[in-house]
């Protein structure tokens, strides 16, 4: 800083004129989009740890035999609506490890039920990597061993017994099997029929566009509810559990697909018009070449956000058809089915550890919700 | 008058729709194999009733299901004249419950009201909670009430609708002494309306509307407040601030003006939602709607009751989505009426 003659204050630093076009408009160009997305997406705690605890989830998923105690229609029928066990660790002040104490039950003649007592004077401990019932580990190696099971004379049911005397925590694990798989078949279905017909209708417009559109609109303005219940009534009842399985899934998602359909759609019409594309067309590119390579790319990340956010509605759904008894049947395992047991209000107030399945139903649905709403927020890395 | 030939416009392409409609849910009633005479009969031959089996063809030819397919369609819609000349959905007859034997209209009567009573009452109290509550959670953004609101939003989005029923019935009885089960005391079914079956209806209805709108509250919250949250960070509403205006009524008397048509058009959305929530809300605490019905309906294969009521339950949706057209249309005078497409 120089003091002119006149009173006049002069920076000294030479002037460069070119500074103001040299320096980057932002400092996060030197990362491709990908790293952006994920440098964004990490800032959105919630989201994060929603999706890090989703991808433990299904991660799980082949392994639950090993960590369930029992399988999945063990019966003990000494145990029937067994209330919850709790692991103790100290015996009387004495530290031994994780143990249970054993219960008997006990007719109550007042009340004609079950009362189980607990005795507190011989603590079992719980036996770890031991044997049980047999179970196919990922669903191709045949096993015994389970991560932890009950001590010889005790049961160990974490989260109560059902009806049948089943472990309600062995069951979910098991349920999450389909209950989680069943989102998953159900938005493919949904992402491929959508994706199909809404960037035909956006692509070409015209007469398929305006029938396309119909169809989306009638479709959307009823009630799914009805309408899956109408598809399931008519699964027949002599199909095994795994062709209902996947009727069911396909179910889901072929009444989920017009939203995405109307999304694909909406930004189709708006990218067509764009000059990369006409380039592409120009150059000889077919219809299917200029849709897969040159349009889908461009917002497959906002569908995949859409996607994370209706899956929710998909296990909710399975739940929703299972728990009125139209959706998956016993033997097949899944929270829904699960939740067909508490149906009526007696068993909420006498057996309230059978409503347990919902416990994880509204995790799961939480976290989907968190993950997708992050994704979403996250997608547009050069947006503030 | 502009208005009222968009309202005929928009009634014009709802009876379409509805024609649509109907032809799907023919298709899907008719996709499980045989239909249930023919499950009658085939049983009733098992077990060797051949009188049965006789009452069961009468009853299959009487209600034209030896037919092909369109053409029992149309006679159902009563495009064309059945066994008894036309005498379809258009003529006024809902047909023939095989599984209760009594005429459909019968069967339905006044759970078809209650019906409309209840998705009523549950879309007033999306309204009443969802304004109020996503005008706060904007106004306050990034606060404890904005936190606390989202919580409950997401939360109620999450639950399924029919364990909220069950916990809030459980409860609701345990320490408000609510009601637990129906629409209304059972002395009063089957009576004609009085002050008394009011009274007791309106009682009933509180854990139900609560249960069916909570989540369309939630959604509907969380949109009110994105729209609003958007109109805030405009440049208008800096100027009215710098005028002087008080932050209360600046709020109402613009943005959320603004934030308020998606907040009406929305309940497109939200009603087949709803109505699917009310389906599955009443078939759990057994009210007296046409859930249950459409539930054993399904369950029995009793194909013209399943495909009334799910006509039903498609024309009160598309009656809802274009009320909500029409009044969108008169609170905006924005919209043109006019080649309004999509």
């Amino acid at each position: 800083m120089t003091n002119l003659p006149d009173g006049r204050y002069v920076d000294d630093t030479p002037f460069d004129a070119t500074a103001n076009i040299q320096t980057l408009e932002r400092q996060d160009l030197d990362a491709p989009a990908w790293l952006l997305v994920w440098r964004k997406f990490r800032r959105h705690r919630l989201g994060l740890v929603s999706g890090i605890f989703l991808l433990l989830c299904y991660m799980i998923l082949p392994f639950v035999g090993f960590i369930a105690p029992y399988t999945a229609n063990e019966r003990d029928s000494d145990y029937l609506f067994a209330p919850p066990q709790s692991v103790q660790w100290y015996h009387e002040g004495d530290f031994i490890g994780p143990f249970v104490y054993p219960t008997v039950a006990e007719a109550d003649l007042e009340t004609f039920q079950w009362k189980f007592v607990t005795d507190t004077t011989t603590p079992l401990p719980l036996k770890f990597f031991c044997q049980g019932e047999s179970y196919p580990l990922a669903g191709l190696i045949e096993t015994d061993v389970h991560l932890f099971c009950a001590p010889e004379g005790a049961t160990i049911f974490l989260w109560g017994s059902d009806r049948l005397g089943r472990d309600v925590f062995s069951r979910i694990l098991y349920g999450a099997q389909l209950s989680l798989t069943v989102g998953l078949i159900g938005i493919s279905v949904s992402f491929v029929l959508g994706i199909g017909f809404g960037s035909i209708a956006g692509y070409f417009g015209g007469k398929i566009d305006w029938v396309i559109n119909r169809v989306i609109e009638i479709l959307r303005s009823l009630p799914e509810l009805p309408l899956w219940l109408a598809l399931s009534a008519a699964v027949p009842s002599n199909w095994g559990p795994v062709a209902v399985f996947f009727i069911i899934s396909i179910i889901l998602g072929v009444l989920d697909w017009p939203g995405l359909a109307r999304a694909v759609r909406a930004k189709f019409l708006s990218l067509r018009e764009e000059e990369y594309v006409r380039a592409a067309e120009m150059m000889g590119a077919s219809s299917g070449r200029v849709i897969r390579r040159h349009l889908l790319p461009n917002f497959m990340s906002h569908l995949i956000a859409s996607a994370t956010l209706s899956i929710p509605a998909m296990i909710l759904g399975e739940t929703a058809l299972s728990f009125l008894g139209l959706g998956l049947r016993a033997p097949a395992v899944s929270w829904g089915v699960m939740l067909n047991d508490a149906q009526n209000l007696a068993s909420i107030e006498i057996y309230p550890w059978t409503a347990i399945p919902m416990l994880p139903i509204i995790v799961i649905v939480l976290a989907f919700n968190f993950l997708g709403d992050g994704l979403r927020d996250s997608l547009d890395p050069y947006a503030d | 008058m502009a208005i009222l030939r968009y309202a005929v416009y928009r009634f014009g392409t709802m009876l379409l729709t509805l024609l649509v409609v109907s032809a799907l849910v023919f298709l899907i009633i008719n996709l499980p194999p045989g239909d249930y005479l023919s499950n009658q009969i085939s049983e009733l031959r098992a077990s060797g009733q051949s009188a049965g089996v006789a009452k069961a063809e009468f009853l299959r030819a009487e209600y034209a299901l030896d037919r092909p397919l369109y053409q029992q369609y149309l006679i159902w819609i009563g495009f064309i004249p059945g066994p008894q000349g036309f005498s379809g959905l258009i003529q006024g007859d809902f047909g023939w419950s095989f599984e209760f034997d009594r005429p459909v209209a019968e069967i339905v009567g006044e759970s078809l009201w209650l019906t409309v009573l209840v998705n009523l009452a549950a879309v007033l109290f999306v309204y009443l909670i969802a304004l109020p509550l996503g005008v706060l959670a904007a106004a306050k953004s990034k606060t404890w009430v904005d936190y606390t609101s989202a919580f409950v939003g997401y939360l109620g989005l999450a639950t399924p609708n029919f364990l909220l029923a069950l916990i809030l019935f459980y409860y609701g009885h345990k320490y408000f002494d609510l009601p637990i089960g129906g629409l209304m005391d059972p002395q009063y079914e089957g009576l004609p309306m009085s002050w008394d079956k009011v009274k007791s209806i309106l009682i009933h209805l509180i854990v139900p509307t609560f249960v069916i709108g909570t989540s369309g509250a939630a959604a509907m919250m969380q949109r009110l407040r994105a729209n609003l949250l958007d109109e805030l960070g405009k440049p208008y509403v800096e100027t009215a601030i710098a005028k002087g205006m008080s932050p209360p009524r600046m709020l109402i008397k613009y943005p959320l003006r603004m934030a308020f048509n998606p907040f009406v058009a929305d309940i497109g959305n939200l009603l087949p939602s709803m109505i699917s929530g009310s389906v599955l809300v009443s078939v759990v605490l057994g009210l007296q709607t046409i859930g249950p019905t459409l539930l054993t309906a399904l369950k029995t294969q009793d194909q013209f009751l399943a495909g009334f009521v799910l006509m039903f339950v498609a024309l009160l949706t598309l009656m809802g989505t274009m009320i909500s057209d029409v009044l969108l249309v008169l609170l905006d005078p924005r919209i043109r009426y006019e080649g309004r497409e999509a």
